[in-house]
C-alpha cells in the first residue's frame, strides 16, 4: 500500500478494530453492513441452493419436507430483512447520501451506529433460531399456522426481525431528517440527485410501514405465548386481521427494495450514455407517487382469501395504477438511452440488466393484480418467478450495479472490468434460466412451498437449478475479484467514469469529513453532454 | 456551465437546531403506525363481536381510568410550561422543576395504573383458562386492553427516563441538558398523553352511554 503518500482518507483514519465498531463515521458503517449483509446474502443464497437443488428431481429425496419448508423459510427471511432491506439503503445510501447532498455526515451519526448495532443483533438472534432448528411458516408467518400450530423457533425468529426493524425505522429517520436539513445551501430539492429522492422516498416507507410490522409481530408472539385471542378464531379473533397488518408493512417493503434500486439506475444511465437524465421532474414525483401508492394495494396479496368482491376490486384497480408511475420510469431511463454515447462497463450493464427485468416483474404484478388470473395463479411458481424478478432481477442487479459503480470511490480501487463484465453476463444469464422457467412452472400450475412434484414439471425445474448454478457463480465471482481489486486493483482516480455528482467532487477514497474544500453544487442535475471528453480508464 | 460557490462548509452534523425536532416528528409518526396496528386490531374486534366488548370494558375500572387521565393531562401540561419557562430567560430556573413534576406525575400515572392491573389480575380478567367473562369477545377486548395499555406503559416509562435525566441534567447546568433535548422530549411526552387520549374512551367508556 502507499497510502502514506497520499492524503488520510477516512480508511486511514483509525486502522483498530475499536476504530470501525465504535466509528460514527457515516462511510466507515456503510462498510459495516456492508460486510453484514454480504454474509447474511451467502448464507440465504445457501439455503436456496439446497432448495434448487432438491428440486431437481420430482421426488423428495434430498432434504425431508420439515427441512424444505425450513430452508424456504430461512432463505425468505433473511433475503427480505437481512438482506434486501437494508442493502441499497444501508449501504449505499450510508456512504453516498451525505456526500451527494455536500454534508459531513448524516444528521445522527451515532444513532445511525446504533441502527448497525440493532440489525446485527436482530440478525444474530434471526440466525440464532436457525441453528437451534429453524423456523417453518414461511417468511410471511401466516397465522393460524404460525400461532397454533408451528412447533418451531417462530418467537425467536419474530424478536429478530421485530429488532431489525428499528434498524429501519432509525435509518429511515436518519436519512429523511439528513435531507431536510443537511443539503448544501445551494442544493434545492429538484437539484438532488435521483438516488437521494429514491433515499427519501423509501424512508418515508421505512419509517411509516415498519412499525406495522414491529407490532404485528409483537401481536403474533403475544397470541402464540398466551393465546390471547386477537388472531385465533376460537376466540373470535380473525387469521385474515394478521394478513391485513401483515401486508400493510410487507408490500410496502417491495418497494423499500426497488426504489433504492430505481436510484442507482438513474444515477448510471445518464453517466453510460452521456445524457442528461430525461424528465428529471417526472422522476422525482414518480418516485413520490410509488411510494404514496404502495402504501394503498396491499390486499392484492389476499384475493382468494375471501375478502369481499369489493375490497378486491379496489386493490387490483389501485395496482394498476402504481404501474404507471413505474412504467414512466422505465420509458425515461430508455429515453435517457435515445442518441446517447453508450458505454458497456460493468455498471451499466447491471443497470440495463436492470430495467429489462424489472419491466418483466412489473408486467407479471399486472397479472397478478388481475382478479380472475390471480385465482389460477396464486400460490403457484408463477409468484415466485415474478417477485424475484423484482426482488432479484431489480434490487440486486441494481446493488451490483452501485456497487461496482461506487466501488472506485468507496476503495480507491478499480474493479477487474473484464471480469466484472463476465460477472454482469453471467448474472444476467443465470437469473433468466433460472427465474424464467419458473414462470411456465406456475402457468401450468405447480404451487410453490413442496419439496417434491410431479415428473412432468423436471424439465423446466432442471433448468431453473441449472441457472442457480450459473446466478451462484456469478455472484461468487465479485466476492473474489473485488476482494483481489483492495490490494491489486488500479488506482482509481477522484472520478474514473466521469460522473457528476457532489460524490465524485471529493478524493477517491473521501476524507473522513468528506469534502477537503466546500463542493460546488452545478447549476444543473446530471449536466452531462455527448462531445464532453471523458476520462478513458485503462484496460 | 454556471456555478454556484458555496462560502460555508457543509453544515456540521447534529447541529442543525430543527434537525432534532425534525428527528423527533418523524419518530412520532412512526411510533403512530405502531400503535395504528393496535387500533387497526381494535376496529375489527369492536365491529365483529360488539356485545363482548362491551362486556370487556363495563369490567374495566372507569374511576381509575378517569382519574389517571386527568394525571396524564396534567402531566403533558406542566411539560408545555417547562417548554414556555426555557424560552424565557426569567423564567429558565423554573425548567427543571416543572421537568420533574412531569416525570414525577408519569410515576403515579404508572403507580396507579399497576394497581388497576394488580385488581384486574385478581378478578380474573387477565386472557387465558381462568378469564371470567364468558361473552364471546370479551376476552379478546381484554388481551388487547392489557397489550394496549402495556404498550402505552413502556413508553411511558421511557418517557419518565428521558424527563427525569434532564430534570437532573438541568439542575447540574450540563450542557446536553438543551432547550432542544428539552422540547424533544416534550413532543415525545404530549405523544404517550394523546395515544392515551384516544385509548381511554375507546377501553373504558365503549358502553358506559346508556
Amino acid at each position: 500500500m502507499t497510502t502514506d503518500t497520499l492524503p488520510a482518507s477516512y480508511l486511514d483514519d483509525g486502522l483498530t478494530l475499536r476504530s470501525w465498531l465504535a466509528t460514527t463515521d457515516h462511510k466507515r458503517i456503510a462498510i459495516l453492513y456492508a460486510l453484514a449483509i454480504t454474509a447474511f446474502f451467502f448464507v440465504g443464497g445457501a439455503a436456496a441452493t439446497i432448495i434448487r437443488m432438491e428440486l431437481a428431481t420430482p421426488a423428495g429425496d434430498l432434504v425431508s419436507d420439515d427441512g424444505y419448508d425450513k430452508l424456504f423459510t430461512a432463505h425468505g427471511v433473511i433475503m427480505v430483512w437481512l438482506f434486501l432491506i437494508p442493502s441499497i439503503p444501508s449501504v449505499l445510501g450510508n456512504f453516498l447520501l451525505p456526500l451527494m447532498l455536500g454534508a459531513k455526515d448524516l444528521a445522527f451519526p451515532r444513532l445511525n451506529l446504533l441502527s448497525w448495532y440493532l440489525y446485527v443483533a436482530g440478525g444474530l438472534l434471526t440466525l440464532e433460531a436457525l441453528l437451534l432448528g429453524g423456523v417453518d411458516t414461511g417468511w410471511t408467518f401466516y397465522t393460524p399456522y404460525s400461532t397454533m400450530f408451528s412447533n418451531t423457533y417462530v418467537v425467536l425468529t419474530l424478536v429478530g426481525v421485530f429488532v431489525t426493524g428499528f434498524s429501519s425505522i432509525l435509518t429511515g429517520l436518519n436519512f429523511i431528517v439528513t435531507i431536510h436539513t443537511l443539503r448544501a445551501p445551494a442544493m434545492g430539492w429538484f437539484k438532488l440527485p435521483l438516488f437521494a429522492w429514491a433515499m427519501y422516498a423509501t424512508s418515508l416507507i421505512l419509517v411509516l410501514a415498519t412499525p406495522v410490522l414491529a407490532i404485528t409481530t409483537l401481536l403474533v408472539c403475544a397470541e402464540r405465548l398466551f393465546q390471547i385471542g386477537i388472531f385465533d378464531p376460537a376466540f373470535g379473533g380473525d387469521p385474515l386481521l394478521f394478513q391485513h397488518l401483515f401486508w400493510f408493512y410487507s408490500h410496502p417493503a417491495v418497494y423499500v427494495m426497488v426504489l433504492p434500486a430505481m436510484g442507482v439506475v438513474s444515477e448510471i444511465i445518464p453517466c453510460f450514455a452521456r445524457r442528461p437524465v430525461f424528465g428529471y421532474d417526472s422522476m422525482a414525483y414518480a418516485i413520490l407517487a410509488i411510494a404514496s401508492v404502495g402504501f394503498l394495494v396491499w390486499g392484492h396479496h389476499m384475493f382468494v382469501s375471501g375478502q369481499s368482491l369489493a375490497a378486491s376490486m379496489t386493490f387490483s384497480l389501485l395496482s394498476f395504477i402504481v404501474a404507471i408511475p413505474s412504467a414512466i420510469k422505465v420509458f425515461n431511463w430508455t429515453a435517457t438511452l435515445y442518441k446517447g454515447s453508450i458505454r458497456f462497463d460493468a455498471p451499466m450493464l447491471y443497470a440495463l440488466g436492470f430495467v429489462g427485468l424489472f419491466t418483466i416483474g412489473g408486467l407479471t404484478g399486472l397479472f397478478l393484480a388481475s382478479l380472475a388470473l390471480d385465482v389460477h395463479l396464486t400460490d403457484t411458481y408463477f409468484v415466485v418467478a415474478h417477485f424475484h424478478y423484482i426482488m432479484v432481477g431489480g434490487s440486486v442487479m441494481a446493488y451490483f450495479a452501485g456497487l461496482h459503480f461506487w466501488w472506485p470511490k468507496a476503495t480507491g480501487r478499480m474493479y477487474p472490468e473484464v471480469w466484472a463484465r463476465i460477472a454482469a453476463v453471467l448474472v444476467f444469464i443465470g437469473f433468466n434460466l433460472t427465474f424464467f422457467p419458473q414462470f411456465l412452472l406456475g402457468m401450468e400450475g405447480m404451487p410453490r412451498r413442496y419439496h417434491a412434484y410431479p415428473p412432468q414439471f423436471q424439465v423446466l425445474n432442471l433448468l431453473s437449478s441449472a441457472g442457480a448454478g450459473v446466478l451462484a457463480i456469478g455472484y461468487l465471482t465479485p466476492l473474489v475479484y473485488l476482494a483481489w481489486s483492495l490490494a491489486r486493483g488500479k488506482a482509481a482516480g477522484d472520478n474514473p467514469f466521469g460522473a457528476k455528482g457532489l460524490e465524485w467532487e471529493t478524493r477517491s477514497p473521501p476524507p473522513t469529513h468528506n469534502f477537503d474544500t466546500p463542493p460546488v453544487v452545478p447549476a444543473k442535475v446530471y449536466d452531462y453532454h455527448a462531445d464532453e471528453p471523458e476520462p478513458e480508464p485503462a484496460p | 456551465m454556471t456555478a454556484t460557490t458555496l462560502t460555508d462548509a457543509p453544515t456540521e452534523p447534529g447541529l442543525d437546531p430543527d434537525a432534532g425536532k425534525l428527528g423527533m416528528w418523524v419518530f412520532l409518526a412512526s411510533e403512530l403506525l405502531f400503535f395504528g396496528g393496535l387500533f387497526a386490531a381494535y376496529l375489527y374486534g369492536r365491529s365483529h363481536l360488539p356485545a363482548g366488548w362491551a362486556e370487556g370494558s363495563r369490567h374495566t375500572d372507569v374511576l381509575l381510568g378517569t382519574v389517571n387521565t386527568a394525571v396524564l393531562l396534567t402531566s403533558s401540561a406542566a411539560v408545555a410550561l417547562a417548554v414556555a419557562c426555557e424560552e424565557e430567560p426569567r423564567r429558565r430556573r423554573w425548567t427543571a422543576r416543572l421537568l420533574a413534576l412531569t416525570a414525577a406525575l408519569g410515576v403515579a400515572f404508572l403507580v396507579l395504573k399497576g394497581l388497576e392491573w394488580h385488581a384486574e389480575w385478581r378478578e380474573h380478567l387477565v386472557p387465558g383458562p381462568a378469564f371470567a367473562l364468558h361473552v364471546a369477545g370479551a376476552q379478546q377486548f381484554f388481551a388487547l386492553y392489557f397489550v394496549m395499555t402495556g404498550l402505552h406503559g413502556v413508553h411511558m416509562v421511557g418517557g419518565i427516563a428521558a424527563l427525569a435525566l434532564l430534570a437532573r441534567g438541568r439542575s447540574h447546568r450540563r450542557a446536553w441538558a438543551s432547550a432542544r433535548h428539552v422540547e424533544a422530549a416534550a413532543l415525545y411526552w404530549h405523544f404517550v398523553d394523546v395515544v392515551w387520549i384516544f385509548l381511554y374512551p375507546l377501553l373504558y367508556l365503549v358502553s358506559r352511554h346508556g
